[in-house]
């Protein structure tokens, strides 16, 4: 398919990115996730603060014909959410691992062993 | 009689085309021990014998074109412009489906579009959607947006018991497979009890305005100390006392709702009616129900388009937050054209009328001898008489006299026995009203 | 050129006088309570009956063309309708008219819920539900409290084909089940082994369309509803698609526990371009006292001199009320008229032109179009939108280059299990002539996508707008044309 998937990231099978700095996560939707979707015009996201078990939905990506559930791969608690997107949906499907983050939480445990790495999930999209 | 416009040779052309002999033949996946079962139906009638029939059934009943009518309750007598009926039979409207193709579907787009920003406009709020079933189901959907704005974590919703008592029940027809409460509503509380209901579990305050009796209530203050809970103010509003009393938008409501009927909808005996659903923009993207909105096409010219797509069933699946997926157009439109025809000088003016008119009567009725008129709180086209006697044996002597009275609230409010509501709008003419209040005092009498 | 806006045509001041003077002392109004300003329309009558008619023309209808939009059976709508609905004695009733002065609406309701029952092979019928969707919903909350009303709390699923349509499983969540999808053999029925192992005593009941999605009569209907039953589960027929099933074959007979109707698909009350609709609900004697109300029902029986006495009920254990009042009288109405009008001889000729319709097209179109379950279909069969060697065209763009033929698209991207879906409902009453029209077209079109397949991704090119930036609509959000009053202005 042509889809970046930089090989310091961690992945979802359902096409979300997580990168792990110390116990920070950020979160976003891969190259896969926002071509899947097309033109994203709307991202709804969780107030800083509030607390996400594993594998919770924590917010929507909406483009004009489809709306995607993101869920976390992480239990946590949100340190941030990118505001940007606010007036910027976009920036999702021009930069999905860089601007387009969604959210950064802060994990209750920094085990992130049972996610696939790059090649995995390059592997599970062609597969699909 | 039938509309089907096939020839028996064309029948045999078009069965020879697919490989079969008879229509028989292409039921056979049909599980053969149902196939074909009897009907038991009349046998067909012309255009002129169903007329006739139909025409008989309607004269059994006792309508507003031959009774004077006081009755509200949820479903008024207005005045209906000529020219609303003549839209609506335009074939290019009704006989149209649902805009998902919007190239050839500008007319409906656009005339929604124009009923989204007059009901916007109306009720003091910044978006509309195109429409519910009615009054009632709007309110059921307003409770569904208040628990997603609570994120579930509130599971309280506060209703005035002067909401209409239909529409209290039908939200908890709505409810029922949810965790959601409902409490407020079981005995006599007035505002400042609603208020004192409001807990951090709270996800909405609903009230009626004017409310069920046709009293409005006083709302000021009420969207501060709702949301200073934390949850949301949802007002149900009567459309017509809109074009008179402050929009619930100025009180501070987030959602308003509400029966578009008196807006050019005839009674109809309960329905098609339309479900008007108003809200601020912060909301707008967890309504349910279709929405118009403005864009261009590919060389740049205005046209329109239902918007918020993926909100909706047919794309969000078990995920959408209701199965809805008709609007009720062709009454939206109604109210479209209506208000357009009655424009805002002539909406004030109807709602003029129907508030002097209910005045007169009510002065009248409360000057009779063994009647009290409940003067506790301002009122619009709508309002409540204490009676000498039960109000179904007046309204049964009423339509001996070519009257139909006004609602039995004891239906309702136990406390509100010999409790008659009466209606009066812009269709009731002083020679009316003097009858009513006559024939009331010879009852009484 | 655009229609300008019905607020561009405002002119400060100007009015119609619609209304009589007041004939009644003035009573002062409460002056602190009134709004100072109503943004609404200055026109004259005129000018809003030429926008409205100008904006009527930008409509495809059924009434100006053909209209093939398949699962939505738009079929002629008689004139008729829309003359007894709008009787007087009918449009001029108020609801909370006691029962003895509406017998002739209760007279007509009555005999509808019989004549619906008698058609799908029903105990009973509520007319309630305003439209399809709502008696969906009533359906499997009438489910709900059937189980719950036996002490059987553990049944949380309902099992919802993967080519059912939306408002399936959303219904589902909406009665707070959890709808649990099973995949579809290669027939395009259900996969009965799949079916086989989900049921157990967790499935509350089943809901399923017939025929399905894909327009096909269900291969093995009974051994799906003998495998529901046989776990605890009740059946739920969506009968979106009853205008294939009229004297074919009777729903209830099946072993259908409960089905709802679209009236305004196949009674004819007409779509109003997106509603109203009415959704009666009809149901075997275990769900009838759970039926939404109220019903009509006969309350005394009469005699040779005396018609009987009907009179609205509550079922004893009724899910409640679905709307005020009793559902979409008006279009009880014009149903009624369709029934009367058709007979027993005619609802069947419905059906039997309907399937015959949908056949002679897809056999037509079966060499030029991939048709994925190429067999006998009902009253609409699905075929796939693109061709082999063509790259980028779409469905979609079949569809957008019909309407410069004047045809109104077939329902795009529907059934999901079928990539590239078209789905065609002819419907009875359209003629020879047109249906061969639209197959001529059909070929001429997939001609078209080999030698200028632009004119495909470009099109339409003669309706009265091009494609639109749905991408704009959905980020600009422009949904009213009016400023935003200042006390909205800050959220």
């Amino acid at each position: 398919m042509g889809n970046t998937t930089p090989a310091d990231l961690k992945y979802t099978k359902n096409d979300e990115w997580v990168r792990l700095e110390g116990s920070t996560a950020t979160l976003g939707i891969t190259d896969y996730a926002q071509e899947q979707l097309n033109d994203i015009v709307y991202v709804e996201l969780p107030d800083v603060g509030a607390k996400f078990a594993k594998g919770e939905s924590f917010g929507v990506v909406e483009s004009v014909k489809a709306a995607s559930d993101v869920y976390t791969p992480v239990g946590g608690t949100i340190s941030a959410v990118n505001s940007g997107l606010e007036d910027q949906p976009e920036l999702i499907n021009t930069d999905p691992y860089g601007e387009g983050w969604l959210v950064k939480f802060t994990v209750d445990n920094a085990d992130v062993s049972d996610l696939l790495d790059a090649d995995a999930y390059s592997a599970y999209c062609e597969s699909r | 009689m039938s509309y089907i416009p096939h020839t028996d040779a064309e029948r045999q052309q078009m069965l020879a085309a697919v490989g079969v002999t008879t229509i028989e033949d292409l039921f056979e996946a049909v599980p053969a021990s149902h196939r074909f079962p009897k009907l038991d139906l009349p046998a067909p009638m012309s255009e002129m014998e169903i007329m006739a029939e139909l025409q008989s059934m309607a004269e059994a009943n006792e309508h507003a074109g031959d009774f004077a009518l006081f009755r509200g309750a949820g479903a008024y007598h207005h005045f209906i412009p000529a020219a609303v009926n003549h839209i609506l039979l335009r074939s290019e409207f009704y006989t149209a489906y649902t805009p998902y193709q919007p190239e050839v579907s500008q007319g409906t787009l656009q005339a929604i579009f124009e009923y989204q920003s007059m009901m916007a406009t109306l009720t003091g709020m910044d978006a509309a959607n195109a429409s519910h079933y009615d009054g009632a189901t709007s309110l059921a959907e307003a409770v569904t947006v208040a628990m997603d704005v609570g994120r579930g974590k509130r599971r309280k919703v506060i209703l005035s018991p002067a909401i209409n008592p239909q529409y209290r029940e039908v939200v908890r027809t709505y409810h029922q497979g949810t965790s959601t409460k409902f409490v407020g509503d079981n005995g006599q509380a007035g505002i400042n009890d609603l208020v004192d209901m409001l807990d951090d579990d709270t996800a909405m305050l609903a009230v009626a305005y004017p409310n069920f009796f046709g009293q409005i209530d006083d709302l000021k203050g009420l969207a501060e100390e709702v949301h200073s809970a934390g949850a949301i103010l949802v007002i149900v509003a009567n459309p017509m006392a809109l074009a008179l009393f402050k929009s619930p938008g100025e009180l501070g409501a987030d959602i308003v709702v509400g029966e578009g009927q008196p807006l050019g909808i005839p009674l109809s005996y309960g329905g098609p009616y339309l479900g008007f659903f108003c809200t601020k923009m912060k909301h707008v993207r967890r309504i349910a129900g279709r929405i118009v909105g403005e864009t261009v096409d590919e060389d740049g010219k205005r046209a329109f388009v239902m918007t918020l797509r993926p909100r909706e069933q047919d794309i969000r699946r078990e995920k959408a937050s209701s199965n809805i997926c008709t609007n009720q157009g062709l009454m939206a439109l109604s109210a479209c054209v209506y208000l357009s025809l009655m424009g805002k000088n002539g909406l004030k003016q109807a709602a003029t009328l129907n508030y002097h008119k209910a005045h007169y009567a009510a002065d009248q009725i409360d000057m009779l001898d063994g009647y009290t008129v409940d003067r506790s709180k301002p009122f619009f086209n709508e309002f409540q008489v204490k009676c000498p006697q039960p109000v179904t044996e007046i309204n049964e002597q009423l339509i001996q006299k070519g009257i139909i009275g006004g609602y039995d609230l004891g239906q309702d409010y136990p406390h509100l026995q010999n409790t008659m509501l009466i209606a009066v709008t812009e269709t009731n003419n002083r020679e009316e009203i003097d009858s009513l209040v006559a024939e009331l005092k010879e009852i009484a009498s | 050129m655009n229609e300008p806006l019905i607020y561009d045509m405002s002119v400060a001041g100007r009015t119609s006088a619609l209304l009589p003077a007041l004939d009644v002392p003035e009573t002062p109004l409460p002056k602190d309570l009134l709004r100072d300003t109503l943004d609404l329309p200055e026109v004259s009558e005129l000018q809003v009956m030429r926008h409205f008619v100008r904006l009527s023309h930008l409509n495809h209808s059924i009434d100006t063309g053909f209209y093939p939009l398949g699962s939505c059976t738009m079929k002629y709508n008689p004139k008729i309708n829309e003359d007894t609905a709008r009787l007087p004695g009918f449009a001029q009733l108020h609801p909370r008219t006691d029962d003895e002065g509406a017998q002739g609406a209760l007279a007509l309701m009555h005999q509808l819920q019989t004549w619906l029952a008698e058609i799908s092979g029903f105990q009973a019928v509520s007319l309630a539900p305003a439209a399809g969707a709502q008696g969906e919903f009533a359906g499997i909350l009438m489910i709900r409290k059937y189980h719950q009303d036996r002490g059987d709390t553990k049944r949380t699923k309902i099992l919802v084909p993967n080519s059912a349509h939306g408002t399936n499983p959303a219904t589902v969540s909406m009665a707070g089940f959890e709808a649990v999808e099973l995949p579809s053999d290669n027939n395009g029925d259900v996969d009965l082994a799949a079916l086989r192992a989900a049921c157990d005593d967790t499935i509350a009941g089943m809901m399923i369309t017939v025929p399905s999605t894909l327009g096909l009569f269900e291969g093995h209907i009974l051994d799906v509803i003998k495998a529901v039953h046989a776990c605890g589960g009740l059946m739920y027929m969506d009968g979106a698609n009853m205008n294939a099933l009229m004297g074919a074959v009777k729903p209830g007979e099946l072993g259908f526990d409960v089905m709802h109707y679209n009236l305004h698909k196949t009674f004819s009350t007409p779509h109003g371009g997106g509603g109203p609709g009415s959704g009666p609900v009809g149901v075997n004697d275990k769900l009838k006292p759970f039926l939404p109300g109220p019903v009509v029902e006969i309350v005394d029986e009469g005699s040779d001199e005396e018609p009987p006495l009907y009179g609205m009920k509550m079922p004893e254990k009724s899910i409640g009320r679905l709307k005020a009042f009793y559902g979409n009288f008006g279009m009880h109405v014009r149903a009624y008229t369709y029934i009367g009008i058709h007979g027993d001889s005619g609802i069947k000729d419905i059906t039997r032109h309907a399937v015959l319709n949908a056949n002679y097209i897809r056999v037509k179109l079966r060499d030029t179009y991939k048709v994925p379950y190429d067999r006998i279909c009902a009253h609409e069969f699905v075929l796939e939108g693109h061709f082999e060697g063509v790259e980028n065209v779409h469905a979609l763009d079949i569809s957008k280059r019909l309407m410069d033929y004047g045809i109104h698209p077939p329902t795009n991207y529907f059934p999901l299990i079928v990539p590239e879906a078209l789905m065609i409902e002819p419907t009875e009453t359209e003629d020879k002539a047109t249906i061969d029209e639209f197959i001529d077209v059909m070929k001429k079109i997939a001609t078209e996508a080999q030698t200028d397949p632009d004119l495909l991704r470009t099109a339409p090119h003669t309706a009265p707008v091009k494609r639109l930036d749905e991408v704009r609509a959905a980020k600009q959000l422009v949904l009213c044309c009016r400023p935003v009053p200042e006390w909205a202005a800050g959220d």
